[in-house]
């Protein structure tokens, strides 16, 4: 028997146990295969339950773990690092047709996913608001310059209320009074020990997305202006260097921190 | 290592041949230590409990920053460190991982534990994890491959390892060798040293109806360095008989406080981690257990312990 069948026996419960597995008193070693399935899927679905506890309040934990023992299954994980686990967990939601009742409940397992990114990213110092006030006073091109997001940084832009209904399940605000159907976006950020989430106007999460995609200055601040028009940058500036979401503001060919 | 001229009746029983070519660790101090747990990390900088080491998951660690590294960087300066894989699949029918060593390698520079430990298990296949600690034959062909796996540990990390002997639910046809004297060989060919788990020795013994004083006493007890205790869950196979489960969520059974002392008996203090992954208590609970671990060793012979550095406060 080789390890590729152990394997695939062990993801796979209604596989046969595989030849070649002996217990010291002849009984049949499919009960002692178990011991190992179990512990795959109910050790993977634990991780998934790590990184989604809201998700999970939202369902319930008997629907959620059905749900997840589903996903660990199909995507079990292709990296020895758990933290890791997870990437395909919210489109999986999407596509899971027992939890259609729930139309929020893949942004809101794009949100926990976003916060655990966040908690293990690469550390940096953020851009504090005289050194961007500085940058931009320098007389350069402002329309060129560059602002770098923290590396801990993401966007959840979401047709749903995603950051009420996350907040309300860590005590702030009351879940009855979120209307799920209003349309929120967030911003996720770790400028320090503590992720903060936080509720993105919509032009400045477009701001913010064109920022992590390379855009200038100018270029942002027009891709936001399209998407909102009450979009206000000095609001979206001070909104995002007052929680570190900056990091660097750099003119093409200098670099000014 | 020095503990071992406590017992020279070991040493001369089983001599396992000294092996240059792998820089022994510097050894973790001859005391109790904890696993560290993020739910556990301000109060153990704010209370700075008497422990002597802390045990962390090597794969916890592997991500870009944090407050994991945070935390552990400002722990390890108070206290040793013991670097535990769960991933590295030494018994893997594939290669090593070389990304995996490297990320290995980067930790241990960061933190230089006093000690890096891994299992005698294989923990995924074609690409995929399976985050489990899963069984191998002792077949002569499992034998070279894992020999080969440890020798590579070795020279990619540059430092001595300890194998952690695996608790097992199923045994294979094609084995032609026991347990121990499978690990033995492996440690006689590698210079890999024991990383003696007494909980695992209860279970697999309890689950293939083997004396575990017997087991015990068949493995080269002079190359352990380190020792693992937990809590096991029970269960029953298909005919009714025992089968126990390495569950770590439990406190540490009186069967195996009692292998403990039997070991002791045997190796003199050693550095004894008292691990918990499920249900984690307080940290208070935990330095309890720790400090029952420390009450069973006995005297040391003499006064200075293994390592050579293991207090940088």
């Amino acid at each position: 028997m080789t390890q590729a069948t152990f394997a695939a026996a062990l993801l796979a419960p209604d596989l046969p146990c595989p030849a070649g597995l002996r217990a010291w008193n002849g009984s049949d070693p499919t009960a002692r295969l178990a011991v190992y399935r179990n512990n795959v899927v109910s050790s993977l679905i634990d991780a998934v339950a790590d990184t989604f506890p809201v998700t999970q309040e939202l369902v319930g934990e008997e629907f959620f773990r059905a749900m997840a023992s589903v996903f660990v299954r199909q995507h079990p994980p292709r990296c020895r690092v758990l933290a890791h686990y997870g990437a395909e967990f919210a489109d999986f939601v999407d596509g899971f047709t027992p939890a259609r009742a729930v139309p929020y409940l893949a942004d809101v397992a794009r949100l926990e996913r976003a916060r655990v990114l966040a908690y293990h990213a690469a550390d940096a110092d953020p851009l504090t608001a005289e050194r961007l006030v500085s940058a931009m006073a320098s007389g350069k091109d402002l329309g060129a310059l560059q602002l770098t997001c923290h590396p801990s940084t993401s966007v959840v832009v979401s047709e749903h209320a995603v950051v009420s209904l996350w907040a309300a399940h860590q005590g702030h605000g009351d879940l009855s009074a979120v209307d799920p159907a209003l349309p929120e976006s967030a911003l996720v950020v770790r400028p320090g020990l503590d992720v903060l989430v936080l509720r993105l106007p919509p032009g400045a999460a477009r701001f913010v997305i064109a920022l992590q995609a390379g855009a200038g200055l100018a270029n942002a601040a027009a891709l936001a202006a399209g998407a909102a028009a009450d979009f206000d940058l000095p609001s979206a500036l001070a909104l995002l260097t007052g929680h570190g979401a900056l990091i660097t503001a750099q003119f093409p060919g200098s670099r000014i921190q | 290592m020095s503990t071992l001229s406590t017992v020279p009746g070991l040493r001369a029983k089983r001599a396992v041949p000294a092996v240059p070519r792998v820089r022994r660790g510097v050894g973790l101090p001859l005391r109790a230590g904890v696993g560290l747990k993020p739910e556990h990390f301000r109060d153990v900088l704010e209370t700075r409990p008497d422990i002597g080491f802390f045990e962390v998951h090597a794969e916890n660690c592997m991500v870009d920053g944090g407050p994991f590294h945070h935390f552990l960087g400002r722990i390890r300066e108070l206290y040793p460190l013991s670097l535990h894989g769960v991933g590295l699949s030494i018994g893997a029918e594939e290669p090593l991982d070389e990304a995996h060593l490297d990320r290995l390698a980067a930790l241990i520079k960061r933190y230089q534990p006093a000690s890096f430990s891994e299992h005698l298990a294989w923990s995924g296949h074609g690409g995929v994890f399976l985050n489990d600690l899963l069984p191998v034959p002792y077949d002569r062909a499992t034998l070279d491959r894992v020999c080969d796996h440890v020798d590579r540990v070795h020279e990619r990390l540059q430092r001595q390892m300890l194998l952690e002997n695996p608790s097992t639910y199923l045994e294979f046809e094609v084995s032609t060798m026991d347990e121990a004297a499978f690990i033995t060989e492996v440690i006689r060919r590698t210079g890999c040293g024991l990383l003696l788990d007494v909980n695992n020795v209860h279970v697999s013994c309890t689950n293939h109806s083997r004396d575990a004083l017997v087991y015990i006493s068949s493995l080269p007890l002079n190359t352990v360095g380190e020792i693992h205790l937990a809590g096991f869950a029970t269960d029953r196979d298909a005919a009714g008989a025992p089968l126990l489960i390495d569950s770590h969520g439990s406190p540490v059974d009186e069967a195996v406080w009692d292998l403990y002392a039997a070991v002791l008996a045997g190796t003199g203090p050693m550095p004894t981690l008292l691990e918990r992954d499920n249900d984690v208590p307080s940290l208070a609970t935990l330095l309890d257990e720790a400090r029952r671990a420390e009450e069973l060793m006995p005297a040391p012979a003499e006064a200075e312990p293994c390592g050579i550095c293991w207090s940088r406060s």
